[in-house]
């Protein structure tokens, strides 16, 4: 990158990200951590409520449609495929929408023909029949490349649902472009260091290579239909950002056209908004903006980021319970340094679930650290109650691997921004596993050998030893195929449906992360502790095959912090990562886990039979690591603690737990009168109230 | 020693101060008509756990328990309070806050031993909240099955021995949302010099299919529950009996 400090700079402290693409360090040497609290904070402007009033009305809309309101049928969508859109051109202060009306969803066939027609027919539109020849005769997608690939073995388990919700017909996701680098740089910086990375790029012309250099390739002209995404619009975004309105602007396009890109599970923002304080602090300094005027900017960004919706089938959304798009953005947390990462950007952006009331997109995640400062936790809380609709996670532990620029895709995949993406691999169902363990590798659903046909236990009563040690079979078993799988995926999706825009807003040299998923841990570990602790007896078909169980008596369960169960848990998720990690993954990428289903569970339940803990076939399997509806009895700090113990470096792609609370439960307010409240002086119309008897 | 324990909960927030460990006894005298742990009632039930079982469990969450400490609730822990007085005695070697929630019942002036072992309890508590359920006798008796003179004699216990107490009432419409009954409350409240806070609860029916599940009939079926500025309106009453009723002390002592 040329050494100059640009005009747009001025008043920045230089460094070395002033030489080279590193906004880290930019961040690092200009921001101003906030340790106020919310006084500051400005209410919606009448242009912000008028907006988001409109908005509103087409989100009624949309539902009364049933739930789509308009879809492309004609243009398959890239960055610069349609024209401008708007919702109210003359309010809205930052612009852009994925398509050229609000709500109408984009066309995006390069992860799979069929789907991408599918999703239109489900909602009566009917996709060009000259695309669909397209997609089908001239241009293969993914999903294409994919099934191709497939061995029946691996299409048998994807249709007994014990390998689950693949990313092998839609977009995998997953992967958060660097977006702030188009703010801070401007788009022909970075296009000049992209030239100047596939200039340096290894000539030896092996597959890795050239596959190498034909990305960089991509990436330089997804960079340039960036810079003419600005010029729909109108804006020249060749140069860095000047202001806060820029920087948000800026930042949004680079957002905006990887949603028109690509359609992932899951398209998450970044870490976005201490760096943009440095703008807001610099034009309030400077009297550019006030308070006020930069609300207004963050509202209507978020806005935008409510309003992004993608083509999808109705299994798809059964799937994720909704329609959601999981455009995380990472909030807070504390530096290596050891200052807090808050400003006064991350009030405003948990502000706009007031100025525009509450929403589950964005999905703001609080990094949270014991070192936050006390009103930003005292703010947080309070939105919480207001909102529930904050996302916690914990930055002491996630800062140890990923430093301080890392942000969260999805609900809980953790990678640095720019420098890390991931394979986003779905997940394994475990407590389907144990079933097949059981019964040989018949499915239990579908009465099919779909695992090896492995000795089944034909006891009448279950046996820990014996279980356990068919179980570990299974599971080195599903582990292989599994990891398979995914290796086919993702070679298919980096073929045919790269995430060029995203990856160009990331460094060169990536780390890969290869994330795998389980399912039904809390299933499995309550089946073991049964099994282990009281006498399961199996209920079988004429056929042999174990359908149901009976449990007698009693035994611990996982989510009490009873170590007996808990220990069961942590060696489950142990030995299954050590499997994974015995397999040969694509690209070099480095094996994870996570344990984090937080709606697809009911889906998994739905497609699981009866189990040894009790559960009955169909029951939902319990959300990502927690305890089974019900059974954690030793309130909250118990269940959690038996959810904590379950270990980071064996499911490094994250835990989750979805944790439901009455707001009252957490604490007393205000009817609670404490010391100071006994002498409260009554206004005299209360008063007058008692006096006259009213109650 | 080992008690009579209903539940555990880890992660209390409205049984005093902080975050709290709670600790359920099982058995209890009074038969409360809005009480929403009918199943507490039974003496020398369920599961038994020794003080130290407790105090090794609490120590685990520990770093949790920010501001806060054990509570000891009910069912009606005094039933139990050699038990009781161990677990605070330990709780208190090891610097752990203590809260007992009680209702007072168990006390009995006239019984010379038993107050030497309450004097005893009141050595390792460092709050009391008391529930005084009604303030007039003959209400008390038709709601809880009880009188409440050795409750409210309790109360007067507590203020001599300096003991810090948080008075809770729970406002039912029909028996104690009323006006004169909680100007009562307030002005006996005036002479709690020992009273740092007043909690009053909004009557609430989430009890209620506990009582379904143990086949039990619900004694106030029908009453509907209170919101919050209710309550509010309770607690404001209750506020002003206590303000008047100090004023009109601090007036006789001037006279006198």
């Amino acid at each position: 990158m040329k050494n100059t400090m640009q005009a747009e700079w001025d008043g920045f402290v230089e460094g070395k990200w002033s030489k080279t693409v590193n906004v880290r360090e930019f961040i690092q040497l200009n921001y101003t951590p906030y340790e106020g609290n919310e006084e500051f904070l400005a209410g919606p402007t009448s242009v912000t409520e008028d907006l988001w009033s409109q908005v509103m009305d087409l989100f009624k809309q949309e539902r009364e449609k049933g739930g789509v309101l308009d879809m492309d049928t004609e243009i398959p969508a890239t960055i610069t495929s349609h024209p401008a859109g708007y919702i109210d051109k003359d309010k809205e202060v930052i612009v852009g929408l994925q398509t050229d009306k609000p709500l109408k969803r984009a066309f995006m066939p390069f992860g799979g023909i069929r789907t991408a027609v599918s999703a239109c027919k489900s909602y009566g539109y009917e996709v060009n029949p000259e695309l669909i020849r397209i997609f089908t005769d001239y241009r293969k997608t993914h999903n294409q490349g994919v099934f191709d690939v497939y061995t029946p073995e691996m299409k048998t388990a994807r249709h007994a649902h014990i390998i689950t919700g693949l990313p092998d017909a839609y977009g995998r996701g997953r992967i958060i472009g660097d977006y702030r680098r188009v703010a801070l740089y401007g788009v022909d910086l970075l296009i000049e260091d992209k030239k100047e990375q596939l200039a340096t790029s290894l000539v030896r012309m092996t597959s890795k290579n050239i596959r190498l250099r034909e990305e960089l390739a991509e990436q330089i002209k997804a960079l340039g239909e960036l810079k003419k995404l600005g010029e729909i619009y109108g804006y020249d975004i060749s140069k860095p950002a000047k202001d806060i309105k820029e920087a948000i602007q800026w930042t949004y396009f680079g957002y905006l056209a990887a949603v028109k890109e690509q359609n992932g599970a899951a398209m998450s923002l970044g870490r976005t908004s201490t760096f943009l304080d440095i703008y807001a602090e610099r034009d309030l300094k400077n009297g550019v903006y006030t308070e006020e005027q930069i609300q207004e900017m963050v509202d209507h960004f978020i806005m935008k980021l409510r309003m992004v919706k993608f083509a999808r089938i109705p299994e798809y959304n059964a799937l994720f319970a909704g329609d959601p798009t999981w455009v995380t953005e990472s909030i807070g947390g504390i530096g290596i340094d050891g200052r807090s990462l808050v400003t006064k950007m991350s009030f405003r952006y948990l502000h706009t679930l007031d100025n525009l009331g509450t929403s589950p997109e964005p999905n703001m995640t609080v990094l949270w650290s014991t070192r936050l400062p006390i009103n930003w936790k005292n703010y947080c809380a309070e939105m919480s109650i207001k909102s529930s609709a904050i996302q916690y996670e914990n930055d002491d532990m996630m800062r140890v691997t990923h430093g301080d620029d890392y942000a969260i895709a999805c609900c809980v995949s953790s990678m640095r921004v720019g420098k890390e993406m991931q394979f986003f691999g779905a997940r394994a169902n475990l407590a389907k596993c144990l079933l097949y363990a059981i019964n040989g590798g018949v499915d239990e659903k579908l009465f099919e050998q779909v695992g090896p046909k492995y000795r089944p236990i034909t006891s009448e009563y279950l046996d820990y030893d014996e279980v356990m040690e068919r179980y570990e079979d299974m599971m080195e078993w599903l582990a292989g195929l599994y990891v398979n799988t995914l290796n086919v995926i993702h070679y298919m999706h980096d073929k045919y449906c790269y995430e060029k825009l995203q990856m160009a807003l990331h460094d060169r040299d990536v780390k890969r992360w290869f994330a795998t998923g389980i399912a039904g841990l809390s299933v499995v570990a309550d089946s073991l502790s049964a099994i282990k602790y009281a006498k399961v007896k199996t209920i079988r078909n004429e056929d042999g095959i174990v359908v149901d169980y009976e449990v007698e008596g009693d035994f611990p369960k996982y989510g009490n912090n009873d170590d007996r169960v808990d220990k069961i848990a942590v060696e489950v998720v142990e030995k299954f990562m050590n499997m994974v990690r015995k397999h040969h993954t694509y690209r070099d990428s480095i094996p994870t886990t996570s344990i984090l289903t937080i709606t697809s569970n009911v889906s998994y339940g739905k497609n699981t039979g009866s189990t040894p803990d009790g559960r009955k076939a169909g029951v939902p399997l319990a959300p990502g690591a927690n305890p089974m509806h019900g059974r954690d009895t030793h309130g909250a700090l118990a269940s959690l603690s038996s959810v904590a113990k379950l270990p980071f470096k064996d499911a490094q792609d994250g835990i989750s737990n979805t944790f439901t609370i009455l707001p009252n439960a957490l604490g007393k307010d205000s009817v609670f009168a404490s010391t100071g409240d006994l002498d409260i002086k009554l206004t005299p119309e209360q008063i007058a109230d008692i006096e006259n008897g009213n109650l | 020693m080992k008690g009579y324990i209903h539940s555990i909960e880890t992660f209390g927030t409205v049984d005093g101060p902080g975050v709290r460990y709670v600790v359920f006894t099982q058995g209890c005298p009074m038969r409360c008509q809005y009480c929403h742990n009918p199943d507490t009632w039974e003496p020398s039930v369920g599961e038994m756990k020794d003080v130290d079982e407790i105090i090794d469990d609490y120590e685990k969450y520990k770093p949790y328990l920010t501001g806060g400490g054990i509570t000891v609730t009910g069912g009606e822990p005094m039933m139990q309070i050699d038990f009781l007085t161990e677990l605070f005695k330990k709780a208190r070697e090891k610097d752990i806050h203590t809260c007992l929630d009680t209702s007072g019942i168990m006390f009995n002036e006239e019984n010379e031993e038993y107050v030497k072992k309450v004097d005893e309890l009141m050595k390792y508590t460092c709050l009391v909240m008391l529930d005084i359920k009604h303030i007039d006798d003959e209400e008390h008796k038709k709601l809880t099955g009880h009188s409440n003179k050795n409750i409210l004699a309790f109360a007067r216990y507590l203020n001599r021995k300096g003991v810090s107490v948080w008075i809770r009432h729970v406002t039912v419409p029909g028996i104690t949302y009323n006006k004169e009954y909680l100007m009562r409350l307030g002005e006996f409240l005036a002479e709690l010099k020992n009273m740092e806070a007043l909690d009053v609860l909004p009557y609430h029916t989430m009890g209620v299919p506990k009582y379904e599940s143990l086949g039990m009939e619900y004694p106030l079926k029908g009453v509907e529950p209170l919101d919050k500025s209710e309550a509010l309106k309770a607690r404001n009453i209750i506020i002003y009996g206590r303000q008047k009723r100090l004023e009109e002390m601090e007036r006789e002592k001037k006279i006198n």
